[in-house]
């Protein structure tokens, strides 16, 4: 606790201790079991802020990779232990939706939003908080050990000065990685120039990481001279002093959002949907910008430090849908391609 | 006197009241039993019966209307529509619980910019169909144009069968990882054998200095989780490592770096059995072939390696279910190199495909309760062996080979010494390898993933929890199961039960308890994401060796106690609590300190069963890793050493006090 | 409880009443229709080579294996089926099973505390149990300092701590050396004489049986062979296994001639022939110290006497051990011993001949083995 609290002792933190105790006492907290992907040192902080508005709803999260939440939240789809779900890449969400495991709810304020950030459903089920962006990590040091120029593109990344100087995410175990996939296919397209382009870069792939955020911080540990990842990972990992470059390859990048939804069943209905009103709010939007450059509301995004400035030009017109319904056939074929990679050799 | 006995009426048959002693533990027994059955045998059925749970696409339930502007047509089901067409053969109908199928695959010549229109409904409400993103399930008539016709997938719905298992090994990617893991087991089991009996073999055999500190490093891997080798390894030989050149280019991550990883935290394991092994043989021998001028070399074949065979085999046989069943390793370190056990993570919580899991689960099954079959069945060998009183061995100098011995512990012992020494190193590096400053950083676990300190501590929880309850019930089991009278059916079933653990791959036990305990259904529901939960899993998963250490304390007591108690007029309990207690106090410390060790390194069986208020130590070690924060990963690696260090000291200090104050009568 | 039978069988009623117990391991009968009275007081033995179901039999009795069939009535109360706890016994096993984190005196007062008996009164009933095995001092000493023989006392004191109707000994002197186990057969004999406590023992050690029983039981193949007292069982063997196990016993094959004669090689001798038919074959037996030697100068042909040759001479420090050949008699060997006295006026030494007679009424014949 002690860290945690000096990082974050401003006065108004305090203020807030003070009057959350205040309020504690007087009205009956809720307590809301959250499921999150949210990155950890970012929780305290998304708590707090919320709970200076609603001090009487007190946010127990359950925090993992994005695929161990979701595992978790199928594998507990008869008896859900989740209230609310905030911060969950949206490919997820449609998979949660099509089980039929998340309560519909517009959200007060919903219409403020950019329209690709709400669920299409009449009445949506999920509203997505920002974008998470794919990008390159390039380390600069080990780059010019190795004589390597930046890559501008996509497609430079297939030349074969990078072969075996490259990392990504397994798209079977990474949200990430699958995002990649989805939006190389989407780009280059879906029946052959996308398969033919992973092909090719898969003879360049040194190896393929479980985790999505491995590959930038591989790369910024120099243990790789580049990692294809995501934008968010490679600003905090330059800001930590890493010999970082984060580079957005010109043909567009792909893209998922973190998103919010309620989960059906739940028996603290009110206090989720004031959650996810809550979540949709200027003050809400102004939190995620301090880590993520895209948000949902428009307007409200500030350049972040670290970030590359034209990231939201860059960011493809991604169809979920698309990645949602073709997901299985998409990973089978990708396993069956890539995925005995040490037995090719 | 036989014609006497003939024509005398037959002796009254005699039916054994039984003692209320009897009966009080016969139904502790029952009551284990049962804790066994909840906590093992229902999983496992419930995963095996996931592993047949196929998904497939019911085309009969599909019907279609289509109008092309000459009125709807009559409605025809998908599976008359497939037969028309000839699109799918039945084994591409088989999918996961998360198979999609777009319908306009029914219309081959289908075209999202005709005017036509469709029509589709389900016969029955027991499958759904996605328009969009949109779930329907209802029987309804839906009318679509073309163009949103396309953006129509069907669900898959369940049956049972063997499709799970055909998929699997027609699917190379995923078989092909028996072949790996095989591999890696034989190869690592050969190298840490090897060793190991190099080891055993200096500690028994030559008069070299600094035994005791030998025996002691040699323990050390027991006490950290099997990724945290990796780690090191990475530090090592990876791309920035620091001695990468050793590889010649190699990459550490695959099968090198999981055999090297492998070999370190199975050393242990395998040089404790070889150790007994030579440490029983009969110096009677070694003076035989000594008295015949055998050769040192010769006496070596002859006498000694026959004499440790069974300790050999019993060893590679751990070692090689060690390493098949490890998951922590290969994730860290394996790269793209497939092992069963990663398969099933990835299955599970990369891809959500819990039935195939389940099926990767039942294949690591095999080779594992093989392995375990083997075990047993050359440790009742053995024990035969044992019955012999032989004298045993003691050595004498000989220098030239007392120096090779200590050359080569020295060697083993630097191996393993300095792997942990680099994860420390690693843990205090600001920021490897650009700033080589040192710092605590890696310490502020509150910024990681992995859930902070909070895991640090839930894990000491985990860890003492574990130990006292899993001491009470392992040892009040063991007891009740040597010392109740008859019931034989019902002892040999427990003793069946408590032996399954060893064989059940902790990955699999983790998948088995969230089919069964987060099932709604199971009144037991309630501990699922609680500590209770990972209490119960880890104690059943470390069961084996705690009963059969429970078990071997109490064959060393005298059998005829129970019977002079009963003559006494005493009851069990009363015997229990004042003698059997404290007279095996020193193994009932033994369990409790293996049970509260392996609590804190174990990572393969409560990956699947944490939650965000039960994150262990040991699962924030991989997922900070996974993470690529991987200074703070061996950071939390090295505190799960010192406190299993701390553990294993306060136990020998409490062993100590107590023995003093319980044991006094062994002085003599 | 007074004490006025001293183990005369006949009279008084029986404490203990075994009938037809029968004992199955398996397929394996260990115990076969097996039926004992032992009387109050009465120091009773259960003597047989190992295997041969004295164990079990004891522990039927005991009820820590219970038998197939079969009934045992103590004191007149069934007790066929009942758990150990139940019954009315102190056991003291060959291993002691002394608890080893208990002193001596806590093991005494095992049985006595939890049964709503004072703590002074506890402490009374120990020290005078220790001071009743003669270790009045040995009390705060756990076993392991105990010498083995100091041991068996403890365990001993134990087992008569509850003061049991009956007390069981399963080998309680066997894993003692020579001098402690004769010491503490007295000891114990005298004991249980003073306390006058039923006892049953088993040994597979005949001495212990003959110097510490009243009557004796002896077993082979889970069934009693001859139950009697010690000078029964030596002196009138009911069957060969009995005659050969208990001492030393001569062993001859020979046939039935008549009546009252039987042939032995080319000799007759007159014997009892248990009204064993003509002809029929029968091992006659001797001990070697029934066979008396005839004085040389006493000319006269007496009964049953032969004139043999020394063949071989053991001295066993009070007599002489001698082997007797006879061609007369065929392959077989005799053993006599001789008195120190008696080898010295015949003479005797090895290749000398003498004359030695085999008494009518020392002389036993049974049917051979495996013949019943």
């Amino acid at each position: 606790m002690l860290p945690r609290f000096i990082r974050k002792s401003s006065l108004l933190a305090c203020t807030a201790a003070v009057s959350m105790l205040a309020f504690g006492q007087a009205a009956q907290a809720v307590d809301l079991t959250v499921y999150t992907a949210v990155e950890a040192e970012d929780l305290a902080r998304y708590a707090e802020t919320f709970n200076k508005d609603h001090p009487d709803i007190n946010i127990k999260w359950v925090r993992d990779s994005t695929g161990i939440v979701t595992a978790k939240l199928l594998a507990e789809k008869n008896n859900p232990q989740a209230d609310v779900v905030w911060g969950l890449a949206a490919t997820s969400l449609l998979l949660l939706k099509s089980e039929g495991m998340l309560e519909p709810y517009k959200p007060k304020g919903v219409e403020k939003l950019d329209k690709k950030f709400v669920d299409k459903g009449a009445v949506p089920t999920w509203v997505g908080m920002d974008a998470w962006v794919a990008s390159i990590c390039y380390n600069t040091v080990e780059a010019a050990k190795h004589n390597l120029e930046p890559p501008k593109t996509w497609r430079d990344l297939l030349k074969p000065m990078y072969k075996g100087h490259l990392i990504m995410p397994n798209p079977n175990s990474s949200g990430t990685g699958f995002l990649d996939v989805s939006s190389w296919l989407q780009m280059f397209g879906k029946e052959k120039g996308g398969w033919e382009f992973m092909d090719r870069l898969h003879k360049n792939i040194a190896r393929y990481t479980h985790s999505g955020s491995k590959p930038c911080k591989l790369a910024a540990a120099g243990e790789i001279p580049i990692g294809i990842s995501f934008a968010f990972r490679g600003a905090k990992s330059k800001a930590k002093g890493a010999p970082l470059e984060i580079i957005v390859p010109e043909e567009g990048v792909g893209w998922d959002m973190e998103a919010t939804a309620i989960i059906a069943g739940t028996s603290k209905l009110e206090a989720a949907q004031t959650l996810v009103d809550w979540s949709i709010t200027r003050t809400a939007n102004e939190m995620y910008n301090t880590g993520y450059a895209v948000v949902a509301m428009p307007g409200v995004a500030k350049p972040v430090e670290h970030f590359p400035p034209n990231l939201l030009d860059k960011m493809i017109k991604n169809d979920f849908e698309f990645a949602a319904n073709n997901r299985k056939a998409i990973l089978a074929k990708w396993l069956e391609r890539y995925d005995s990679k040490s037995e090719a050799k | 006197m036989t014609e006497l006995a003939d024509t005398a009426p037959a002796a009254p048959l005699i039916k054994p009241k039984t003692s209320k002693d009897d009966r009080i533990m016969v139904g502790f027994i029952l009551v284990i039993c049962l804790y066994l059955l909840i906590t093992l045998a229902f999983p496992l059925y419930a995963m095996l019966s996931k592993s047949f749970s196929t998904y497939a696409f019911d085309l009969t339930n599909f019907e279609f209307q289509v109008n092309a502007g000459d009125g709807w047509s009559e409605p025809f089901s998908a599976a008359e529509q497939n037969d028309k067409i000839q699109k799918f053969k039945p084994k591409d109908l088989v999918t996961s619980s998360d198979g999609r199928l777009a319908t306009t695959e029914f219309f081959p010549d289908f075209s999202f910019r005709s005017p036509t229109l469709y029509r589709l409904r389900q016969v029955r409400g027991d499958t759904s169909f996605l328009f969009g993103t949109e779930r329907v399930d209802d029987t309804e008539w839906h009318e679509y144009s073309s163009n949103d016709f396309r953006r129509i997938v069907i669900r898959a719905s369940g049956d049972t069968g063997l499709d799970n298992f055909r998929t699997y090994f027609s699917t190379p990617a995923l078989f092909r990882s028996i072949e790996n893991s095989l591999f890696i087991s034989f190869l690592s089991t050969i190298i840490t054998v090897s060793l190991a009996f190099g080891f055993a073999y200096a500690l028994n055999r030559s008069t070299m200095r600094f035994k005791g500190l030998f025996k002691l490093v040699a323990m050390i891997p027991i006490l950290v989780p099997s990724l945290l080798p990796g780690i090191a390894l990475v530090y090592l030989f990876g791309n920035q490592g620091m001695i990468k050149g050793l590889l010649f280019g190699e990459s550490i991550y695959g099968p090198i770096g999981i055999v090297i990883g492998s070999v370190f935290f199975t050393f242990p394991h395998a040089l404790i059995i070889i150790t007994t092994a030579l440490a029983i043989s009969d110096s009677r021998l070694y003076e035989a072939a000594t008295a015949l001028r055998a050769s040192r070399w010769r006496t070596f074949w002859t006498v000694t390696i026959p004499g440790a065979r069974y300790g050999l085999i019993s060893a590679a046989f751990v070692v090689f279910n060690l390493v098949i069943t490890d998951f922590g390793l290969p994730k860290v370190i394996g790269g793209q190199y497939n092992m069963l056990a990663v398969d099933i993570y990835k299955q599970v919580i990369g891809q959500q495909n819990f039935e195939m899991g389940a099926v990767v689960s039942v294949v690591l099954l095999i080779p594992a309760l093989l392995a375990f079959g083997v075990d047993r069945y050359v440790q009742k060998k053995q024990v035969a062996q044992l019955s012999a009183r032989s004298v045993p061995y003691v050595p004498k100098p000989h220098r030239q080979f007392d120096r090779i011995c200590l050359a080569y512990c020295s060697l083993v012992a630097v191996f393993i010494v300095g792997l942990i020494a680099v994860c420390q190193y690693a843990a205090l590096i600001k920021f490897w390898p650009y700033n080589l400053s040192l710092s605590l950083d890696n310490y502020n676990f509150e910024v990681m993933d992995g859930g902070g300190w909070d895991s640090y501590t839930n894990s000491i929880q985990l860890g003492l929890y574990t130990a006292l309850i899993g001491t009470v019930v392992v040892f009040v089991g063991a007891y009740m199961v040597e010392k109740v009278n008859g019931f034989f059916t019902t002892r040999s079933a427990f003793q069946f039960l408590a032996m399954m653990p060893m064989a059940i791959p902790g990955m699999v036990l983790g998948l088995a308890y969230i089919f069964f305990f987060n099932n709604p259904d199971n009144p037991l529901n309630a501990i699922y994401g609680t500590l209770a939960i990972m209490v119960i899993c880890t104690v059943t998963h470390f069961y084996t060796v705690s009963h059969l250490t429970a078990v071997t304390a109490l064959k060393q007591m005298d059998r005829e106690f129970e019977a002079v108690a009963a003559s006494l007029k005493q009851p069990f309990q009363r015997l229990f609590a004042r003698v059997t207690v404290p007279v095996c106090l020193p193994s009932i410390l033994d369990i409790s300190i293996y049970l509260f060790v392996n609590a804190m390194t174990t990572v393969s069986a409560v990956i699947f069963l944490y939650s965000p208020d039960t994150t262990l130590a040991s699962v924030a070690v991989l997922n900070m890793d996974d993470a690529g924060d991987i200074a703070p990963a061996a950071a939390m690696g090295m505190m799960i050493f010192y406190t299993n260090v701390g553990a294993r000291l306060i136990h020998q200090f409490v062993s100590r006090k107590l023995v003093r104050t319980t044991q006094a009568w062994r002085g003599g | 409880m007074t004490v006025q039978n001293k183990g005369e069988p006949g009279s008084a009623k029986p404490y203990l009443q075994i009938d037809r117990l029968t004992k199955k391991f398996g397929n394996f009968v260990a115990l076969d229709s097996v039926s004992l009275e032992v009387y109050e007081g009465e120091f009773i033995c259960f003597l047989g080579p190992s295997g041969c179901g004295k164990t079990t039999f004891l522990r039927a009795i005991a009820g820590l294996d219970i038998q197939t069939s079969g009934t045992v009535m103590q004191d007149g109360a069934d007790i066929s089926a009942l758990p150990p706890a139940e019954r009315d016994f102190g056991i003291v096993f060959q291993s002691y099973a002394l608890f080893p984190n208990l002193t001596a005196e806590r093991n005494i007062a095992f049985g006595l505390e939890n049964q709503k008996v004072g703590k002074s009164a506890i402490d009374k009933r120990v020290n005078e149990l220790l001071e009743l095995v003669g270790l009045p001092d040995q009390g705060p000493k756990y076993p392991a300092q105990l010498s083995g023989g100091q041991q068996q006392r403890i365990a001993l004191a134990r087992a008569l701590a509850t003061s049991p109707g009956l007390l069981l000994l399963d080998e309680p002197l066997s894993a003692l050396d020579a001098k402690v186990r004769s010491h503490l057969r007295h000891e114990m004999k005298a004991l249980q004489r003073r306390l006058g406590v039923t006892t049953v023992m088993v040994t597979h050690d005949q001495e212990e049986a003959l110097t510490m029983a009243d009557r004796i039981v002896v077993m082979n193949h889970g069934v009693i062979e001859q139950v009697g007292t010690p000078t029964q069982i030596y002196r009138e063997p009911d069957t060969l296994f009995v005659a050969d196990f208990i001492g030393a016993m001569n062993q001859v094959s020979g046939r039935v001639n008549s009546d009252d004669r039987i042939t032995i090689g080319e000799l007759s001798f007159k014997s009892r022939t248990h009204g064993l038919a003509s002809d029929a074959p029968v091992v006659a037996a001797i001990r070697p110290e029934d066979i008396v030697p005839r004085d040389p100068r006493d000319e006269s042909e007496a009964e049953n006497s032969l004139e043999v040759e020394i063949d071989d001479m053991e001295f066993l420090g009070s007599f002489w051990r001698v082997s007797l050949k006879s061609s007369a008699l065929g392959e077989a060997s005799l053993m006599a011993d001789l008195s120190i006295n008696a080898t010295r006026t015949l003479a005797a030494e090895v290749g000398s001949t003498i004359r030695v007679a085999l008494p009518a009424d020392r002389l036993w014949v049974f049917p051979p083995a495996g013949s019943l």
